[in-house]
């Protein structure tokens, strides 16, 4: 009765690439007829498509690629971006080296976007030998916050700080100061391309997160006026389409203002966008916050937390990591979004595309080409932000029931 | 702290007169009166719904009582918000789901309290945290994780985070109720160790070992009302009541 059972080696269960096919593609009939369907939808599509990059006239993006990036921002003033995107290498980097773990995915993912654009192989009157050398120079830079960040090991404050100043610093180089000379004023009409679809998103993430946190949680407030306004907004938002919110932003605003006052219109588009994500950030973090049990709150008040630290050392931190794929979604539909701002006359991405197209009569019919360049760009945007995103929520997963 | 403070010692350190509670329109506590002295071991016990859960809960305001008098410490338990965190800091509470706060560590759990409500600085927070996890015997979990932990070792950090806030009361609400067997046995040694260094304990709890070793007082909760109150003693070799009769022969029988 008190021998103890020897313990045995698992056998090795290993299996050779036909088997692997036979039990994972044909091993019922119907994933079979899947497997088979699937091939077929490749071998027809795939040739296609390559026979149609091949034939395809690129030009219009070949030519003058940096309009996609920049708009109209004045050629003069061009390294002032070449800064910014240091600056934000730089602040990735830094995060890396304070806050180790969960930001090495973004900073790993933003050097190989680096190095895939330096070694793009398009003609260096596409992307010349300079461009390749800055982006090249990033992934030093990026590398160079990392060593910098290491010696501020786990100080997640600092970084923060730095990154809240490193951003405003960005919104003030972009739009520089009148009259002085070396950042002269670039009026935000002249602001546009991808840059600017950037920009609204970060700026509307930034203010939007907050803002959704104030109002979930002032959608749950015992204050009636509280709650009310709160439910208010968060449902007359989210009833209405981004597009219509743009709109009254832009024609209904002016008539509600005196007329001394003019809001500026990349001012307008980032405060419609900022309102409409907040209201829908307000109810994924509404969906956390109902997630977390009563006994967490017995808990709080049982070793004497009042209500407003019990909200910010225990609510908000379980109840925003539950809901961190949701967000994520969410940032993601922000910065397609972002598309939308052309309808108020600002020259995003999309904008720009279709004026390129639209401008030259020998490319009117390359539109497709245009509209697939512009969408893989969002793609690569997108995929390594929830890329990301994934890891963040495995890294911070740690201790999690 | 006010002149009234029970802190000499000779004055009860909870006082209830009358107490009733309802739930919407159901009446839970029918009319609650009892004093505890200082350093006094009383277990309550009774069957499920009988409101004595809900007791507990009314002496550090988790639950409001809306008729009679709670008094804790020389402070009248009432709507003003500063009394009651003046209690809260008072009274430690250990419940049935040990409630940790799972995104944090062990010795996080236990530095929270005094670090934000205490104002302690957090190396002092920390040190003391250190002595208290190695009073309930897991020093060595201070970096886990709740969810890293098992119930026993959650519940005696549940109890080392009661602790850090160094109250002059404990109630325990069921805190065996949740564990495996084998696991009941750690928390109730850290619970006896408790007793022994005359702290003043309210434990709701059906471990009538504990209850025999440690209890100074028995009070029997039925329908919301005290049906029988006397030492370990005279409860259990001679009940008075029908109603603690049956009750005791139901659980005592295994």
């Amino acid at each position: 009765m008190s021998t103890i059972a020897p313990e045995l080696e698992r056998p090795t269960t290993t299996i050779g690439p036909i088997k692997w096919v036979r039990k994972n593609l044909f091993n019922t009939w119907y994933n079979t007829l899947l497997t088979l369907l699937a091939l077929w939808l490749l071998w027809r599509f795939v040739p296609a498509f390559v026979e149609w990059v091949l034939a395809s006239n690129w030009d219009p993006i070949l030519s003058r690629p940096v309009l996609y990036f920049v708009g109209q921002y004045p050629a003069a003033e061009l390294w002032r971006i070449g800064v910014i995107v240091a600056l934000v290498s730089l602040n990735f980097g830094l995060s890396w080296g304070a806050w180790g773990g969960p930001l090495r995915t973004f900073a790993v993912v933003l050097m190989a976007g680096f190095a895939v654009v330096a070694l793009l192989p398009v003609s260096l009157d596409t992307i010349g030998l300079v461009g390749r050398l800055f982006m090249a120079a990033n992934i030093a830079v990026v590398a160079g916050g990392f060593a910098l960040g290491q010696t501020r090991a786990g100080q997640t404050r600092w970084v923060l700080a730095i990154g809240l100043v490193t951003f405003i610093v960005i919104l003030l180089l972009m739009r520089g100061f009148p009259g002085v000379e070396m950042v002269p004023l670039v009026q935000t009409t002249r602001w546009g391309g991808l840059m600017l679809n950037l920009l609204v998103a970060a700026v509307g993430i930034v203010a939007s997160f907050p803002l959704g946190v104030l109002l979930a949680l002032g959608r749950r407030s015992k204050l009636p006026v509280v709650s009310v306004f709160s439910t208010l907004f968060i449902e007359l938002v989210r009833g209405v389409p981004l597009v219509s919110i743009l709109f009254m932003m832009s024609v209904m605003l002016p008539l509600f203002l005196p007329e001394q006052i003019r809001v500026d219109r990349v001012l307008r588009a980032l405060i419609g966008i900022t309102l409409f994500s907040a209201a829908y950030m307000a109810e994924n973090v509404r969906g956390g916050l109902q997630a977390i049990p009563e006994g967490q709150y017995d808990a709080a008040r049982a070793i004497g937390l009042n209500g407003p630290l019990t909200t910010l050392l225990i609510v908000l931190p379980q109840a925003l990591r539950l809901v961190i794929p949701a967000i994520v979604g969410q940032f993601i539909s922000l910065f397609k979004d972002t598309t939308l701002i052309i309808i108020v006359g600002i020259n995003e991405i999309l904008g720009i595309g279709k004026s390129i197209v639209l401008g030259n009569p020998e490319w009117v019919t390359a539109q497709s080409e245009v509209y697939v360049f512009i969408g893989l760009i969002f793609w690569a945007f997108t995929y390594a932000m929830s890329y990301s995103s994934r890891r963040l929520e495995r890294a911070l997963g740690v201790g999690e029931r | 702290m006010t002149q009234q403070n029970g802190s000499n010692g000779d004055q009860p350190i909870i006082i209830c007169q009358d107490v009733h509670k309802w739930f919407d329109d159901f009446h839970v506590l029918r009319g609650i009166d009892l004093t505890v002295e200082v350093g006094e071991v009383v277990v309550i016990f009774g069957p499920s719904g009988s409101g004595k859960s809900t007791f507990i809960r009314t002496i550090n305001r988790l639950e409001e009582h809306q008729r009679g008098e709670i008094v804790v410490d020389g402070i009248e338990l009432s709507h003003d918000i500063r009394n009651i965190e003046a209690i809260r800091r008072e009274v430690g509470m250990v419940f049935q789901q040990f409630n940790l706060f799972p995104h944090l560590t062990a010795i996080q759990n236990v530095t929270l309290g005094p670090i934000w409500v205490r104002r302690w600085p957090k190396k002092k927070a920390e040190e003391e945290a250190m002595k208290l996890l190695e009073r309930v015997g897991i020093p060595e979990q201070a970096e886990k994780y709740p969810a890293q932990l098992s119930g026993g070792q959650q519940q005696r950090v549940a109890i080392a985070r009661a602790l850090a806030m160094q109250p002059k009361i404990m109630l325990f609400d069921e805190p065996t109720s949740a564990l495996d067997p084998e696991m009941i046995k750690e928390v109730l040694d850290v619970m006896m160790e408790l007793a022994e260094s005359g702290m003043t304990m309210l434990v709701v709890t059906h471990e009538m070992g504990f209850a025999r070793a440690a209890a100074d007082r028995l009070l029997f909760f039925d329908g919301g009302v005290i049906v029988e109150r006397g030492t370990p003693e005279q409860i259990f070799n001679n009940p008075q009541e029908e109603r603690t009769k049956l009750f005791l022969s139901q659980i005592l029988q295994h």
